[in-house]
């Protein structure tokens, strides 16, 4: 595979054909703020923190690193008074949506983003699409999904599986850069059994 | 719905999964909706993993998870037909029917839907049923329009 010369944050970087600027990045040392990626997993372009100023033939334009494959000569700036700007307006409004996130609370001092900037809208999710990723492609159990869509899109487990499927796994909860996907397990389970939260409560805090 | 005839619609479709859509399409088209079991039957055929099924079942507003009236009703509440009195119509209609917009009633008669601009404003206000359009509607006449549905 050919090797493609690009520039990023002043440094030269080497990266193979195919490679995302995310993954030649991190590759060079450099790191790139990001939510939604994963490197078991198919690139997905959900949250857009990842995004990045490319130059190339004198033109800046604003691109997903995660999705955006590397280019001959590109240059490629990870901050900048733009991109931070735009990474602060992302953070303040995820975090109406998930206000105590440890991952977003971080981020936000990073960025001066403002966890109280837009009404809360709790609903704990940012939509990243990791679990119902991780399970589809990785475990290949596709026990969690999204339903509906725009604003009231969320999560949902298939309770037929994940009664016979989760308990044994739940890989997917750390994952998750909120706390809604455990939430929404433990309400599957009180509804497939309700006696079950009461046997297996406890250790569902402890886990 | 039988399992026959959901098996017939995803054979017409060469139990492709690309076709998945299309497939919940005839479905929703033949029995105005989609119930658990053909939801089942289909992942089954075209192996394609429920979480896929029921999100896109969800996503567009074609498809209905709930048993849905004979008759669609459809208010249009868009623009031009708002000020021409939309409102006033689908309270009319909301009173002699007893649904609300996203509602079906008990008998399972009339399900109820408001929309934004069916593309024909000059006859505003309009309401479309079972893809019918009627134009022009006052309040006092919507009695007589539905009426014409059992
Ligand atoms: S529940 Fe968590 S992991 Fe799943 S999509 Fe929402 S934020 Fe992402
Ligand atoms: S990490 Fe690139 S869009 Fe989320
Ligand atoms: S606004 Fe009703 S048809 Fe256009």
């Amino acid at each position: 595979m050919s090797e493609i010369l690009l520039k990023i944050d002043g440094k030269e970087v080497k990266a193979k054909e195919g490679m995302t600027v995310l993954e030649a990045a991190r590759s060079a040392g450099i790191s790139i703020p990001t939510l939604c990626h994963h490197e078991k997993l198919e690139p997905y372009g959900a949250c857009r923190l990842c995004i990045v100023e490319v130059e190339s033939r004198g033109w800046t334009r604003i691109v997903v690193s995660c999705v955006y494959p590397v280019e001959k000569n590109i240059i490629v700036r990870t901050r900048s008074e733009k991109i931070d700007r735009i990474r602060k307006m992302i953070l303040e409004l995820q975090l109406a949506h998930a206000p105590d996130s440890f991952i977003l609370q971080d981020l936000a001092k990073e960025y001066g983003a403002d966890r109280n900037r837009f009404e809360k809208e709790p609903s704990f999710c940012i939509h990243c699409g990791l679990c119902v990723r991780y399970c589809a492609e990785v475990k290949k159990k596709n026990a969690v999904g999204f339903v509906d869509r725009g604003i009231r899109k969320e999560i949902c487990f298939i309770p037929e599986i994940a009664s016979k499927e989760c308990w044994n796994c739940k890989e997917c909860f750390p994952l998750c850069p909120t706390e809604a996907l455990q939430a929404a397990y433990v309400l599957v389970e009180a509804l497939i059994s309700p006696t079950f939260l009461q046997t297996r409560g406890r250790e569902i805090g402890s886990g | 719905m039988d399992k026959d005839r959901i098996d017939q619609i995803i054979d017409k479709h060469n139990c492709d999964p690309g076709y998945l859509i299309q497939v919940l399409l005839d479905i929703q088209a033949e029995n105005n909706w989609l119930p658990r079991e053909a939801l089942e039957r289909v992942a089954e055929r075209l192996q394609v993993p429920m979480t896929r099924i029921q999100h896109i079942a969800t996503f567009y507003k074609a498809f209905s998870l709930v048993p849905k009236g004979r008759h669609q009703i459809h208010i249009c509440v868009g623009t031009a037909c708002h000020v021409r009195g939309a409102s006033r119509v689908l309270d009319t209609v909301e009173g002699l029917t007893g649904i609300k917009p996203g509602e079906s009633d008990l008998d399972l008669k009339f399900s109820l839907e408001t929309v934004n601009c069916l593309g024909c404003c000059a006859l505003g206000p309009v309401v479309e049923i079972d893809g019918k359009t009627h134009g022009k509607m006052a309040p006092a006449q919507t009695a007589d329009v539905l009426k014409n549905y059992d």
